[in-house]
């Protein structure tokens, strides 16, 4: 354990909301990936330091959180972008022409798959069918759905969020 | 045809946005106050026996036959879950019920934990579903505040109380043993069966595991009836509806709730709109991507489970995926290959080890390095994972590319020989998959 690590800890709200997972189990490691998501939510990723927290909290050691946290493709070790976009790259959405969009993307932002742009803004990665396949080509913003994309959509999406407006959580079809 | 809606009706109404208003107002918790009063559990999953409800998610279970296996003595904790992970390629109509009627799915949970006598219940739902998640949540806490959830559910001394469980990203997560994994906070591995989660499920308690459409329908077969029900569909063995999701190369792709049993064709061509730009039908897959392709000349097959299974594929998750002419095979079998070899949990060998092997040989003949031998190499490795992994992924991975080099092994050998693909040239619009 890197002995500079930071004493790191989840908000009061956190903290409330975490009390109140634990209740719904009858075993503590249970609480594992809700634990896990809600740190990712305020941390923006699972540091070493917060994977220790979080074994303390929920009385493991840190191996079995960490075995967990490589286990989930949704989890990051390391800090993403302010956005986070998750293009589908499965069967519907290739017919509909998710490598274009692809494409598009990788140009505008100047980056590659897994890359993030030298501002920090924004991560690209591609993801494995997001239940949008109606709605293709489909694409995740920091867990919110946008769908139906075209080149013009997509460039309509990234300067707004340049802009400054926050992906908003909408239903299927709606975005 | 039209058809009418059962669950689908609600969200199908103008103006209706899935509060429990809107819910109880359209007849909604009147079946779980109905059984309450009249059906003690045991003849609440005989009801359920004789509607023939076979479940959703992909294996097609009767669902009550798999709630009676639990052990009967109501001394021993038992759990529901509900399999909201939807992660099948090509479907996506569990998200649509979740975001659209939440309170169907959580009446259905009341039903079914009554009947198996749970007192908790958990729904595993997909990380990627952070809207879907706070409708949810949403849903669940008005239900509790109006008495529908908690100690005392309606005054009835019954117990039920359901919990959120947001998934990570996995879609092996969806396979039902795996996702006890997941809740209890492991690596979502699938265990070996038997013991099967009936007897030793959750926290290694008897578990009944089922999806979310297969849940939504119970409200209904407890308001209507198994009459009712089994009128419905063409098949005494495949009663009810069933939400298919239609995508890929269709005018209208979307969520279409139909009798269980109309034509592949009628579905394409009547629900969907038909194909884009009145292209001809090279494949489809009927069932979500562990499904075998089908050609044009299956076009006729009932959508129901027996008739799916006769032409060699299955119905599976209802993910419907339709390909036109210009489609390459091969492109459409490696993509489906990747996301396999992406997904597989490492568990076991013949699917850790194979599932890259396929994905090589694949990428190699989409890329014109093809050889002669690598189609029957193909084979080979296919053969060395079907029937000898822990869980069913192993067959279902092998399924694109099985039954692509079966319909269309003159495409495969194309790309070997002339190190090129056959399928057109699709022009910049509509560019996907047909296109090198
Ligand atoms: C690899 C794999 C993935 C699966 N994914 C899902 C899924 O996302 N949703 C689902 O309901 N069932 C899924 N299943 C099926 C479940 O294991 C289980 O059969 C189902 O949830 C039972 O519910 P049902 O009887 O109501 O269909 C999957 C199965 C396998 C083998
Ligand atoms: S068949 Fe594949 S996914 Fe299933 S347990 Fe084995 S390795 Fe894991
Ligand atoms: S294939 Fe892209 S959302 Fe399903």
């Amino acid at each position: 354990m890197n002995p500079e690590t930071k004493k790191v800890e989840f908000s009061e709200k956190a903290q409330k909301e975490i009390r109140e997972i634990l209740t719904h189990y009858p075993d503590k490691r249970s609480a594992m990936l809700p634990v896990l998501n809600l740190a990712q939510a305020e941390f923006g990723h699972i540091s070493e330091d917060v994977m220790v927290m979080i074994a303390d909290l929920l009385d493991l050691t840190p191996p079995k959180v960490y075995e967990v946290l490589t286990f989930y493709t949704l989890l990051n070790e390391k800090p993403v972008g302010k956005y986070l976009i998750q293009l589908c790259r499965t069967l519907s959405c290739a017919l509909a022409g998710s490598e274009n969009i692809l494409g598009h993307l990788k140009q505008r932002l100047g980056i590659g798959i897994g890359e993030t742009t030298p501002d920090g803004l924004f991560t690209l990665k591609t993801v494995e069918c997001l239940a949008s396949c109606g709605t293709a080509p489909a694409m995740q913003v920091n867990g919110a759905f946008y769908e139906n994309l075209t080149r013009g959509k997509v460039d309509k999406i990234l300067d707004d969020l340049k802009r400054g407006a926050q992906p908003v959580l909408k239903p299927m079809g709606e975005n | 045809m039209k058809y009418e809606k059962v669950l689908h009706k609600n969200l199908e109404t103008p103006g209706y946005a899935g509060s429990l208003a809107d819910y109880e107002r359209l007849g909604g918790y009147l079946a779980i106050r109905k059984a309450l009063k009249e059906y003690a559990p045991a003849q609440l999953i005989d009801l359920v026996k004789r509607s023939g409800l076979r479940g959703r998610g992909g294996a097609g279970f009767p669902a009550g036959m798999k709630w009676d296996f639990l052990p009967k003595d109501p001394a021993i904790t038992r759990y529901l879950c509900c399999n909201a992970d939807e992660s099948e390629p090509g479907t996506f109509k569990d998200r649509q019920l979740i975001e659209r009627d939440p309170h169907q799915l959580i009446e259905g949970m009341m039903l079914a934990a009554y009947a198996i006598g749970a007192r908790v219940g958990y729904i595993y739902i997909r990380g990627e579903f952070v809207y879907g998640a706070q409708v949810l949540q949403r849903a669940l806490t008005e239900a509790t505040r109006a008495g529908y959830l908690g100690k005392n559910i309606l005054g009835s001394r019954t117990e039920i109380d359901l919990h959120l469980h947001r998934g990570a990203g996995a879609y092996i997560c969806g396979e039902e043993t795996a996702l006890l994994e997941s809740i209890e906070g492991k690596r979502g591995l699938p265990r070996t069966k038997p013991p099967f989660p009936a007897i030793h499920g959750l926290y290694g308690k008897p578990t009944v595991i089922n999806n979310v459409e297969t849940l939504s329908n119970l409200p209904h077969i407890v308001n209507r009836g198994v009459e009712w029900f089994i009128s419905i569909g063409s098949s005494p063995k495949s009663p009810g509806t069933r939400i298919f999701s239609v995508s890929g190369h269709v005018n209208r792709p979307g969520n279409y709730e139909v009798p269980m049993g109309i034509p592949l064709r009628e579905l394409i061509y009547e629900q969907a709109g038909g194909v884009r730009n009145n292209k001809r039908i090279k494949a489809v897959i009927p069932g979500g991507a562990s499904a075998a392709f089908l050609t044009e000349s299956s076009l006729d097959v009932k959508m129901d489970f027996e008739a799916i299974a006769q032409v060699g594929s299955m119905l599976g998750s209802g993910g419907v995926t339709v390909m036109d002419e210009d489609t390459c095979m091969v492109r459409a079998a490696l993509n489906l290959m990747e996301f396999f070899a992406h997904e597989t949990c490492g568990k076991c060998s013949p699917c850790r080890e194979g599932s890259s092997w396929l994905v090589q040989i694949m990428r190699r003949i989409e890329h014109g390095h093809g050889r002669a031998e690598d189609l029957d190499q193909l084979v080979r490795i296919c053969n060395n994972i079907g029937g000898k992994t822990v869980c069913a992924f192993g067959d279902a991975e092998i399924a694109p590319i099985l039954s692509t080099l079966k319909h269309w092994r003159s495409e495969y050998e194309y790309h070997v020989k002339e190190k090129r693909c056959m399928a057109g040239d699709r022009g910049e619009e509509l560019v996907g998959i047909g296109r090198h």
